[in-house]
């Protein structure tokens, strides 16, 4: 797009603001907005701040290489990305992981669930002034990375899914830290609802705003957390029971709203249910290796494969064209990110400017992620 | 309020040896489950494009995936088809590949389905096209999700997408002009 046209011809009346990409809210990322008074006419998103050439970069490691930095899109929630990819690598050596590994890859995807869904809410919390939200989650959100720590052996980028298996197994004591802090979180969870999710100021800013329908959740393809609040019951764990998904009891909440407020309590509703599937795989934890040998350069067989699994905003998908040779010919991300982005523009429009916040980032959206 | 952090000496009961779950074939993967992983559904689906479209053909079938490759002059209409008629309505992602000895470009559309029983299966729609002119038409009327992707795409393999709205760069820098960098004649900076 030329620079004359970010100004309307009406320039009287219609405004070209950028929102980004320093902003603090839409970090890394750009909203091109076109105001009219206080109201959005138009809004494009701008992506491409963080783009690293993830795909690009993968071709030119091997298979095992490739594991560190392909959790860089999104440390927050670093072992669901990994697991796809883990999945994928291991469908085309034709590997079957330990049934000891399908449980701790589980257990170590849902920790990441909930450590990304406190973040997501807690930065909720910030965008509607409800400081107390932010303190809290990002607060309790430490010990769910603590857990992670104690059973991978690094913070955030745990690197612990990997082709074959897992990295490591659980140490004891660590099974144990786990139960507990699945406890102590589930009262933890009783009291967010009271303090934010039944608050009537919270209700008021995202009651209603940036109601997303189900046909066009359908249409856009939006996925995870965004299409569930939309009444679209979307959930690959449930849809294609994955690794040892089929062996927990769980639902998948769907809420019907679609505005702001649903996105960000269906997450809350996600965490309860990761609780029970955490607690459900550390007590029936199957014994026996966590990992294939498939040494520092594995040999994978030519084909293609296309892997996905719910990550916590959603869909995250890879398309791997492997050509027998010791790198990927070809390695697509589909991130959950950039599945919603197409309904971005169109929730802004006709909006408050008040409104944008709660919107954006009701989206789940991460720009790292998005961008690869 | 908080967690004990727990005595790293006290160890954990062992869970007892777990009955031998049926453990799903492995390969289709870690992640078939404890259903049916047979090729049946896809085999019938791929029956079904087939027979829709005659020059369409079925690169490769997997327990809940199917690829076909079809004309790019006819994709149009397989995928009005298969969303339509087969329910495949949610678009997933879209990806390029560069099949450079072969001088020709691939676009993949990955699209799944939110029809009740249908969510497991993905479909891929592929279209080849010669590497020196890959022009091929937009899939937005038919899914509008597609837009980004297409974008993406664009910039990522120069593959244009004609009639789509907006081809410009959304990851690149605006100022951008070497080979579209996901080709694999373009060589990442050191090496």
């Amino acid at each position: 797009m030329t620079v004359e046209s970010e100004y309307s011809p009406d320039a009287d009346r219609i405004m070209a603001v950028s929102l980004g990409p320093q902003h603090p809210g839409a970090g890394h990322f750009r909203i091109r907005l076109w105001l009219d008074g206080d109201y959005v006419v138009k809004a494009l998103p701008d992506a491409g701040y963080v783009h690293r050439g993830e795909e690009k970069m993968a071709e030119y490691r091997n298979y095992t290489q490739n594991v560190p930095h392909l959790e860089r899109p999104v440390i927050l929630d670093s072992s669901n990305i990994l697991f796809a990819y883990s999945m994928a690598v291991d469908e085309l050596m034709n590997s079957k992981v330990p049934p000891r590994a399908q449980y701790l890859r589980v257990i170590m995807s849902e920790i990441n669930r909930i450590i990304s869904h406190m973040y997501f809410i807690a930065i909720q919390g910030l965008f509607l002034g409800h400081t107390t939200m932010i303190t809290w989650c990002m607060g309790d959100r430490d010990f769910w990375i603590d857990l992670g720590e104690r059973i991978a052996g690094a913070r955030v980028t745990f690197a612990y899914i990997i082709p074959g298996g897992v990295r490591n197994d659980i140490p004891g004591f660590a099974v144990e830290k786990g139960l507990n802090t699945c406890d102590w979180f589930e009262k933890r969870m009783d009291e967010y609802e009271k303090i934010f999710f039944d608050n009537p100021m919270v209700h008021q800013r995202s009651d209603r705003v940036g109601v997303l329908s189900k046909e066009d959740a359908i249409a856009f393809g939006a996925t995870g957390t965004v299409a569930r609040a939309s009444g679209l019951a979307l959930d690959v764990r449930k849809d294609e029971p994955y690794s040892s998904y089929s062996d927990f009891e769980f639902k998948t909440p769907v809420l019907t709203q679609g505005d702001s407020w649903a996105r960000a309590y269906v997450a809350l509703l996600d965490m309860r249910e990761s609780v029970k599937i955490i607690r459900q795989a550390l007590k029936t934890l199957p014994q026996g290796p966590v990992r294939l040998k498939l040494g520092p350069q594995p040999r994978v067989p030519a084909g293609e494969v296309y892997s996905r699994t719910e990550a916590a905003r959603g869909e995250m998908s890879y398309y791997i064209v492997s050509d027998g040779s010791p790198r990927p010919y070809r390695l697509k991300i589909g991130v959950p990110s950039g599945k919603n982005l197409k309904a971005l523009p169109h929730l802004l429009k006709g909006v408050h400017v008040a409104d944008i916040p709660v919107i954006y980032w009701s989206l789940n959206y991460w720009p790292v992620e998005a961008d690869r | 309020m908080t967690t004990a952090v727990s005595n790293p000496g006290t160890s954990v009961a062992a869970a007892p040896p777990q009955p031998a779950k049926p453990t799903p074939p492995s390969g289709a993967a870690a992640a078939a489950p404890s259903g049916s992983p047979d090729l049946g559904r896809a085999n019938s689906l791929a029956a079904k494009i087939t027979s829709e479209c005659p020059a369409a053909k079925i690169e490769w079938v997997k327990p809940r995936r199917l690829k076909v490759s079809v004309p790019p002059a006819a994709l149009k209409e397989v995928a009005l088809f298969v969303r339509d008629s087969l329910g495949f309505d949610h678009i997933s992602t879209v990806s390029g590949v560069d099949w450079i000895a072969k001088n020709m470009l691939e676009v993949v559309y990955f699209v799944g389905s939110t029809s009740q029983g249908q969510e497991d299966f993905v479909l891929a729609l592929s279209e080849r096209m010669a590497r020196d002119s890959p022009v091929v038409s937009t899939m937005i009327e038919v899914w509008k999700g597609a837009e980004y992707h297409e974008r993406e795409t664009h910039e990522m393999f120069g593959i244009n997408f004609q009639g789509h709205p907006d081809q410009s760069h959304l990851f690149l820098p605006e100022d951008w002009n070497d080979l579209p960098p996901l080709r694999k004649d373009y060589v990442s900076p050191g090496r």
